[in-house]
């Protein structure tokens, strides 16, 4: 491993429904907010990447990767904007750790940003659906409720996995969101809220489901050296790994194991050399709550089949065995789709510089971040340690 | 869903008779079609092969909020079909009460409207699946 990659400056705008902002207010915040962060200027930048997924579909625009560099005010910078699906943004955190590694670029500044609000709940819902095949999957009428119902169903006919476990996972999320100023819910939903809200795709419920977001967030990455030049707390990425699957749900040997997960997880553990039991924290894609199960065991926090349980016996809280989603997740935090793998990062940065508030994880080491596209086919998986 | 007429009519003979591939070397069927069998790749002998629409349901949700264009059917079920040639596929559910429908329930194929480009548009045909035990056509 030639170069050493660091996290060097973080800066994200709230979560939530903006109809007062556009795509360029908020991915211009969230730069200018992780800028001022690494205090850096903009003529130490050497490239831009984007992670978007949608923005054609949500605000008629693509070439988005100029268009930010644009209206950072870094005209001539290269820029690139990169999509797959709601893995864009660690996608892009990826293509910007390689960027560094090849040794051809020092500092780098990687966002991500959706806006999700200016078409109809049903308008986005197609561009979502743009994430499943659409010859052979979305021709035929399933939604992505209903891919992820597939797989929740099976997992507890397979496993015993139960609705209570997965309606769990909207419980403690909610928890943690509450306690996090940038997401889109910060109250608590109880039990039964989650168990009696309506059926969206049997056996997932709307409170299993993360919402519709508007939302930047934006990461500064540096080598090593330059890290250690301009930054007091830099934050060392040791694993960057990327996996896929087929794009269909029906395409895989399982579907109640998210195998690009684990050998995105698995290439990610051996870069940092570290073993699962080592991470003190992680922030998953729980796009739907049982993707969270999926995402727990795939990663090797549980047995495949012990999700469920690791959550029913309260081993994922913040405080517990492995807090996972301390930020509030996709279900509360929000999820501006191509942000959420920048912002995850952003979680465990604050958590590694200890600057994560109430919702602290005390003595946190190690965290990794797992992100999803569609329904599996695009996983990255990072690894951040505060220790080089 | 998009009005483009090629985009569905290339497909029709596999959305109408269930034709997906065959690799002659390794002889794992697919479905839907690829054109690279991803087990012997270059050296792979992809023919087209039909399935015989029999199979059971591997795993099904019900889905009470449909996608544009499948609002007048909630109500339905969707489901992943193992068909006995062993590929899974994507498919409605027909022909019974969704809260009958059961995983490991033995189906078969039937030939349905998928879909309905509103008042001018195409209407989209192919492939959904019913209960085995079903008297209908």
């Amino acid at each position: 491993m030639a170069r050493d990659v660091a996290v060097i400056g973080v800066g994200m705008t709230k979560f939530g429904e903006f109809w007062d902002r556009g795509y360029r207010s908020l991915i211009t915040e969230a730069g200018s907010k992780a800028i001022i962060d690494a205090r850096i200027d903009g003529k130490d930048i050497d490239a831009v990447y984007v992670g978007s997924m949608s923005p054609g579909r949500l605000i008629g625009q693509e070439h988005v990767g100029a268009l930010v560099a644009d209206y950072a005010g870094l005209v001539g910078v290269p820029a690139a904007r990169v999509e797959a699906a709601c893995s864009s943004g660690g996608l892009a955190l990826h293509q910007a750790y390689l960027a560094i590694k090849s040794g051809l670029y020092d500092i780098v500044v990687v966002g991500g940003v959706e806006k999700m609000t200016d078409v109809s709940t049903e308008h986005a819902t197609v561009a979502l659906a743009g994430a499943a095949d659409q010859e052979w999957e979305a021709f035929h009428g399933i939604t992505f409720p209903g891919l992820y119902a597939l797989m929740a169903r099976r997992h507890m006919m397979d496993y015993g996995t139960t609705e209570e476990q997965i309606s769990l996972i909207s419980v403690k999320n909610h928890a943690n969101g509450k306690l996090n100023p940038y997401a889109q819910y910060q109250y608590d939903v109880t039990l039964e809220d989650v168990m009696k809200s309506s059926m969206v795709a049997d056996p997932l419920r709307l409170m299993h489901c993360s919402p519709i977001t508007d939302g930047a967030a934006t990461v500064v990455l540096a080598s090593g050296e330059k890290a250690k030049k301009v930054c007091e707390n830099p934050i060392w990425i040791k694993g960057s790994a990327l996996a896929t699957d087929t794009l269909s749900l029906h395409g895989r040997k399982s579907i109640t194991k998210v195998e690009a997960s684990a050998m995105a997880g698995k290439k990610a553990y051996q870069m940092a050399k570290v073993k699962p039991s080592k991470i003190d924290f992680a922030e998953v894609h729980d796009c739907f709550a049982i993707a969270e199960i999926l995402a727990i065991e795939s990663l090797g926090f549980c047995k495949i089949g012990k999700g469920g349980e690791m959550v029913e016996n309260g081993e994922t809280w913040i405080d517990s065995r492995i807090p996972i989603n301390t930020s509030g997740g996709l279900k509360a935090k929000g999820h501006p789709v191509g942000a959420t793998g920048i912002a995850q990062a952003i979680e465990a940065t604050w958590q590694l510089r200890g600057q994560a508030d109430k919702r602290q994880v005390k003595g946190a080491k190690t965290g990794l971040t797992q992100n999803v596209g569609g329904s599996g086919a695009t996983c990255t998986v990072h690894i951040f340690s505060e220790e080089k | 869903m998009s009005k483009r007429i090629p985009l569905h009519w290339r497909l029709i003979p596999h959305r109408y008779r269930l034709l997906g591939s065959e690799c002659k070397r390794c002889r794992e069927k697919f479905f839907p079609k690829r054109t690279v069998c991803p087990n012997c790749r270059r050296r792979g002998q992809i023919e087209e092969v039909g399935f015989s629409g029999k199979g059971e349901i591997y795993s099904y949700t019900i889905i009470h909020v449909p996608s544009r264009g499948f609002e007048f059917l909630k109500p339905y079920v969707m489901a992943l079909v193992k068909l006995t040639e062993g590929p899974l596929v994507t498919s409605q559910i027909v022909d019974c009460d969704p809260e009958e429908v059961d995983v490991g329930q033995k189906v078969m194929l039937t030939f349905r409207k998928i879909s309905v480009d509103g008042s001018s548009g195409i209407i989209r045909y192919g492939y959904k699946f019913k209960p085995k035990t079903s008297l209908s056509l």
